[in-house]
């Protein structure tokens, strides 16, 4: 298939291969002492399991699965939030379908559903425009989630339903910046990670300035990826290079889709519509300074979190949750005191259980060595 | 069976759509058994209007066993590309009764139905289902039909039930397979999955794909003919390829290694995968089965198959393996190999 399998090709995988090997051995990297190159993006994440890149790397090398699944980091008192607006009976919820399954401190979405609350899964917030417009007297929510990626398409959502002068039409903001996080995971104690593979589609929208300082006052480098197995490696053989040249800065292996000035169109109409909250909380990583956004108080009308009282409660993640030292590569996965035990991609525990994109869960689903240790 | 057309010619009925009255069991429901369901299906055995059907003589000969099965039938929307609720609800039954190995012979239709439905509609189905019927050479021969409230249904379910009948030596099932064993699959797989999501516009995408609805037994005894080893079938509906590979290990303690470039998938089906985010494997089928047959039966087989219309695009697609019991895996195209599990949590609701 045209624009898939040129970027799946096996012998272009060998070659890229070879090429990362070889950088592994100059740098002296081994098994004990490995490099460690942490790809920031959850959809990363899922091909590196999907492809089993993982396995076809050498062991002198070490994937640190990042903290960029929205799901996955969303924090349980927020899904909570949710669920108290999903069960006002005036409300139809709507959402994308990952968001369904994440559980709450009681409930998830899908369970919330099963108990009567209207929530209705959307495949684009203009889904959710079009039922406000169908349903008058109803008030429709939509449930806004994700880094800059789905951030322009929120906030295009938002202006258009002020121009067709909607009233009950709100959007419940849980919308997240990655860069903060990035900035956390670097600044943490115990910290080992030498390299970052970017978030490609988060770039696409912000462009790649963001990102340098991370080259400029961490000394790391970072590529910019697409999310085909041969582009990973290839940005990983790109990280790789840049450690052998002593030359850490930001690279963009994802040119065929990213602009280094990213999408202006996309950017205004964020910085229109949203702005950073002083800190947001993160499911595993706890609070992060300037990490959210918010709606600006011209928007007040279209927020469902001044529209409507949440409970707004802070839930703690569970003690024997360790998801905080897998995200910082301190802890993999199957070392998790509860991994495929009490936490499981049917009852997770942690956020990297939550989602297919979160590390854990990948791991339980495609690792066969996850599941022979354990098991 | 010519019902098809029948029905029109001959009845008088005025009603433009299902009420209560049609499920309260006197005059209005007696004329939608006799002057609708009754002609589209069409048969000797059903026609009496008994409270069962009376099959004289015996179902089976001599060292054969009877196979019996029911499934119901929910999908929405009723009507999709390639088929539609009634051509599920016999291809489905007819198929749980062709992979077990048996003939299947007739089937009971149970029809609960929304106050309101087009009476159109249901002719359609009917007749879709008469249809599918004389494919598979079974006969509807006995039914029951309720009408239930506006809000209560929607639109139209079906249940039916099936008997057939098992040669003599045929025995299939888990502890027949043995490592080494072949997997082979009939066809492309997910386009019943991918045509009832286009359909139901849930995926606002418009996707050239047609569902694979189809009664298997014609297959089924073509490939009993060429390979009389053959050691264990399931059709693949819902949960797709992964479930029934799962099924396959689990109940049979086996490893099943599965090769990605192998597995036959249309191209429209593998472009909306990759778009939504969709894995095949799991996509529902309503015409493929997936069979484990002896490596030494497996090339004859496979030829048998692809000169059958449903086996155009058979081909082997996996292997069993005494390692790792329980566990399935896939070889990528790229090399690495990765776990197959059960899928996870809910569904795509309402498919079939």
């Amino acid at each position: 298939m045209k624009f898939v399998d040129e970027f799946r090709d096996p012998s272009t995988a060998k070659a890229l291969l070879r090429e990362v090997t070889a950088c592994l051995d100059q740098l002296g990297a081994t098994e004990q002492n490995p490099v460690q190159v942490m790809e920031v993006c959850g959809g990363h994440t899922h091909s590196i399991f999907r492809y089993a890149l993982k396995d076809l790397v050498p062991k002198s090398l070490e994937f640190v699965h990042g903290p960029g699944c929205p799901v996955c980091v969303l924090p349980m008192g927020r899904v909570d939030d949710c669920i108290a607006i999903a069960q006002r009976p005036e409300v139809i919820f709507t959402t994308f379908g990952d968001a369904m399954r994440v559980p709450g401190s009681k409930l998830s979405l899908l369970q919330a559903r099963a108990n009567g609350a209207d929530v209705r899964m959307v495949y684009s917030p203009l889904d959710a425009l079009s039922l406000a417009q169908q349903h008058p007297d109803r008030e429709v929510v939509f449930f806004g989630l994700g880094f800059e990626t789905t951030m322009p398409s929120t906030a295009m959502t938002v202006l258009e339903a002020k121009r067709r002068g909607l009233k009950n039409f709100s959007l419940f903001c849980n919308h997240i910046t990655i860069v903060p996080t990035i900035k956390a995971v670097l600044d943490s104690p115990g910290m080992r990670i030498d390299g970052f593979i970017g978030p490609g589609h988060v770039a696409m929208v912000t462009g790649s300035a963001p990102f340098r300082f991370i080259a400029e006052r961490y000394h790391r480098p970072l590529v910019i990826s697409g999310f085909e197995p041969n582009d990973i490696l290839q940005s990983l053989w790109m990280v790789l290079r840049q450690l052998l040249e002593k030359r850490p800065r930001v690279e963009n292996q994802y040119a065929r889709l990213v602009d280094p000035d990213g999408n202006r169109v996309g950017m205004q109409a964020i910085a229109e519509v949203f702005e950073l909250r002083e800190f947001f909380e993160w499911r595993g990583l706890g609070s992060i300074d300037h990490s959210g956004v918010r709606m600006r108080a011209p928007y007040a009308a279209f927020d469902a979190e001044r529209k409507f009282t949440v409970p707004n409660a802070k839930i703690a993640d569970p003690k024997s949750c360790q998801c905080g030292e897998v995200i910082k590569g301190v802890l993999k996965p199957q070392q998790c005191k509860v991994f495929g035990k009490a936490c499981t991609p049917r009852t997770p525990l942690g956020a990297l259980m939550v989602s297919s994109e979160g590390a854990c869960a990948a791991y339980y689903q495609y690792s066969t060595h996850a599941v022979e240790e354990v098991a | 069976m010519n019902a098809v057309a029948k029905p029109r010619a001959v009845d008088h009925w005025r009603d433009q759509h299902i009420t209560l009255a049609h499920g309260a069991g006197g005059r209005a429901m007696r004329e939608l058994i006799e002057e609708v369901i009754v002609p589209a299906f069409d048969n000797g055995l059903l026609a009496p209007l008994e409270d069962q059907a009376r099959i004289a003589g015996s179902l089976l000969g001599h060292g054969e066993s009877l196979a019996f099965t029911t499934d119901s039938f929910v999908v929405s929307p009723l009507r999709f590309p390639g088929g539609d609720i009634g051509r599920l609800a016999v291809c489905g039954t007819v198929n749980d009764l062709a992979v077990g190995g048996a003939v299947p012979k007739h089937l009971s239709c149970a029809l609960i139905l929304e106050e309101g439905l087009p009476v159109e509609t249901l002719r359609e189905v009917l007749a879709s289902m008469a249809r599918a019927a004389e494919e598979a050479g079974v006969s509807i021969v006995t039914g029951d039909t309720k009408v239930v409230e506006r809000g209560a249904a929607d639109g139209l379910f079906i249940t039916t039930a099936g008997i057939g009948a098992i040669p003599a030596g045929r025995d299939t099932g888990p502890r027949m397979v043995r490592p080494g064993d072949k997997l082979i699959v009939n066809g492309t797989l997910g386009d019943h999955g991918i045509a009832v999501m286009a359909a139901r516009n849930d995926l606002a995408l418009q996707i050239p794909v047609q569902s694979d609805a189809a009664p298997l037994n014609g297959l089924v005894e073509a490939m009993f003919a060429a390979a009389p080893g053959l050691r264990w079938l399931r059709d693949a509906t819902r949960g797709g390829l992964a479930t029934i590979t799962n099924e396959f290990a689990r109940e049979g303690r086996f490893g099943i290694v599965l090769d990605e470039a192998a597995i036959p998938v249309a191209d429209a089906v593998r472009g909306a995968c990759e778009i939504l985010g969709f894995d095949i494997l799991y996509l529902a089928n309503e015409g493929k089965l997936a069979a484990l047959v002896p490596a030494e039966e497996a090339d004859g087989l496979l030829a048998a198959m692809r000169s059958h219309p449903l086996g155009r695009n058979a081909a082997v697609v996996g292997e069993v393996h005494a390692e790792r019991p329980g566990l399935v895996t896939m070889r990528s195209r790229f090399g690495g190999e990765r776990v197959v599990d059960l899928l996870l949590g809910e569904q795509l609701p309402r498919i079939c």
